[in-house]
């Protein structure tokens, strides 16, 4: 069979939305870390000032949610862990050192990234919800104080595990060389796919990637 | 007020100019002396020009229905039944505690939206509020409240401004009865005690003094005829900054914000140290003859 250069691995919409997202977050990352603490106050400068920043913050957070929740439909059903992302866990050191020998065979996507999409989702959903509870002056003071101050708390620690959690998946990009380009240009290379989701390439080129029958 | 007077701020995290002392101010509510006529309303209303929306009549004497953005202090009323059979009408005068430890400024995330004197009167510095709330969530008592006008909350400033002249608040002022006083917080600290032992002779048994530790005290006092019960008039027992609140604004915000600079941090060191993952072109020519 032919052997296409580069494989398709995202579409334009899927590239769009995923975009969006990443939009939104920047924006509502900044808003909200402007409020969090003291000293990234400055933040809110890039809004227009305090006040601003307060109410745009949500708005931009739901708009991020909803793009989120089509990103989270379209990905779910190939997030799913399996026994080989299990074990694939298990040498994560090796993985991170670079040290890609006798991995179980990765899919569309490795355990790392199922891990990442699973924290994403849980995050989004917390913060959302929270989110809504600590809205002013729309919607906190229908909500009890009490709730209001465990939202906030909510809030706050589910927004920094996002924060981490996107700067390991903006640096898996630029470790992992070529990846960027799915997102960009929506295709990888042959060699990258092969080679970081020989499974996934399998599938795509026709079940006959060369892992078949020898190893 | 001086700049020099502020001793706390809020979302600010190095000291605040601390050189000055000025004598701790509080104001003394005696439940006891007071007869629900409103005077401190009004006179708050006339000193701070603020004018509340006409209400309605909902059967209480209450009026307003509760504090609001131009309702900075409020008679509330009390019909309960402290013993079996014996009904007791009690007043209390609602407003804000200035808390030595004020949860409003620990929660709010504006500089200088909140500020602490040293003379102990906590104030809103109107222009630097963004209309977060989150001085609501943080006040142990229900005190501020958010306009729906401008979204800035408001609340009793302690007459900041009368007493940087040496005057007291316009409440005290104004009270027919004397039930409000004002002065040092030593002085009225011993005053409060000293009343709180006449009416304890007289026979309110449980009188004393509403002073809560939980907040570090607090620049409104009240001498309540049942202190072991303050929930009869609406005030929380034991009140402390909620331990969500501290949770929130403590050590963990600035260990937070470490950890996402060192997040990014150690993806440089790691691709400093151990480098990117390549795929060799070669390696897509080898996959093409293992195909062929």
């Amino acid at each position: 069979m032919s052997d296409p250069k580069y494989i398709e691995r995202y579409t334009p919409k899927e590239r769009g939305n995923h975009w969006i997202v990443a939009l939104c977050f920047i924006l509502a990352a900044l808003s909200g870390l402007s409020l969090f603490h003291p000293s990234l106050f400055f933040f809110s400068g890039l809004f227009g000032g305090g006040p601003w920043a307060r109410i745009l913050h949500p708005f931009i957070g739901v708009a991020m949610f909803l793009f989120f929740c089509i990103t989270m439909a379209r990905f779910w059903s190939l997030n799913k862990m399996t026994d080989a992302d299990r074990t694939w866990m298990k040498s994560i050191k090796d993985v991170i050192m670079n040290r890609e020998k006798d991995l179980p065979e990765i899919g569309k996507y490795n355990a790392g990234q199922k891990y990442m999409f699973w924290l994403m989702v849980t995050c989004m959903w917390l913060l959302i919800a929270s989110g809504i509870m600590m809205w002013r002056p729309y919607f906190a003071a229908s909500f009890p104080i009490d709730l209001v101050r465990v939202a906030v708390v909510v809030h706050a620690a589910s927004a920094v595990v996002l924060v981490i959690g996107i700067i390991v998946h903006v640096y898996a990009t630029i470790w992992v060389k070529g990846t960027l380009r799915a997102m960009m240009r929506g295709n990888v290379s042959a060699a990258w796919a092969r080679h970081h989701h020989p499974g996934w390439y399998r599938e795509v080129t026709g079940g006959n990637g060369g892992n078949t029958g020898g190893k | 007020m001086q700049s020099q007077d502020i001793v706390a701020r809020s979302g600010t995290t190095t000291p605040s100019p601390s050189v000055r002392q000025t004598t701790e101010v509080a104001k003394l509510i005696d439940e006891s002396k007071c007869i629900g006529c409103k005077a401190c309303q009004v006179a708050c209303m006339n000193w701070n020009d603020l004018r509340d929306d006409v209400g309605t009549n909902v059967g209480v004497y209450d009026n307003p229905q509760d504090l609001t953005p131009s309702s900075w202090t409020l008679m509330r009323f009390f019909e309960v039944e402290t013993e079996k059979d014996k009904l007791e009408w009690l007043i209390r005068k609602d407003g804000c505690m200035h808390c030595a430890e004020p949860g409003c400024l620990q929660a709010c995330p504006s500089p200088g939206a909140i500020v602490k004197y040293s003379n102990g009167i906590v104030d809103f510095i109107s222009e630097n509020c963004i209309g977060c709330g989150y001085c609501v969530t943080g006040c142990p008592f229900n005190v501020p409240r958010i306009s729906k006008a401008d979204n800035k909350a408001y609340k009793c400033s302690l007459c900041s401004d009368r007493v940087a002249v040496g005057q007291a608040p316009a409440c005290v002022k104004t009270c027919p009865t004397g039930a409000i006083s004002f002065g040092s917080k030593e002085d009225m600290s011993i005053y409060a005690e000293k009343r709180a032992g006449e009416l304890r002779e007289r026979g309110h048994k449980d009188a004393g003094v509403y002073d809560p530790k939980g907040v570090g005290g607090t620049h409104v006092m009240y001498v309540l005829k049942h202190a072991d019960r303050p929930e009869l008039v609406g005030l929380p027992k034991d009140p402390s900054v909620s331990t969500m609140v501290a949770l929130w604004k403590g050590a963990t915000k600035p260990i937070a914000t470490a950890l996402m600079g060192m997040a990014a941090f150690a993806g440089f060191l790691h691709y400093v140290m151990v480098g990117p993952k390549e795929v060799a072109e070669d390696e897509a020519n080898e996959n093409a003859k293992e195909q062929a």
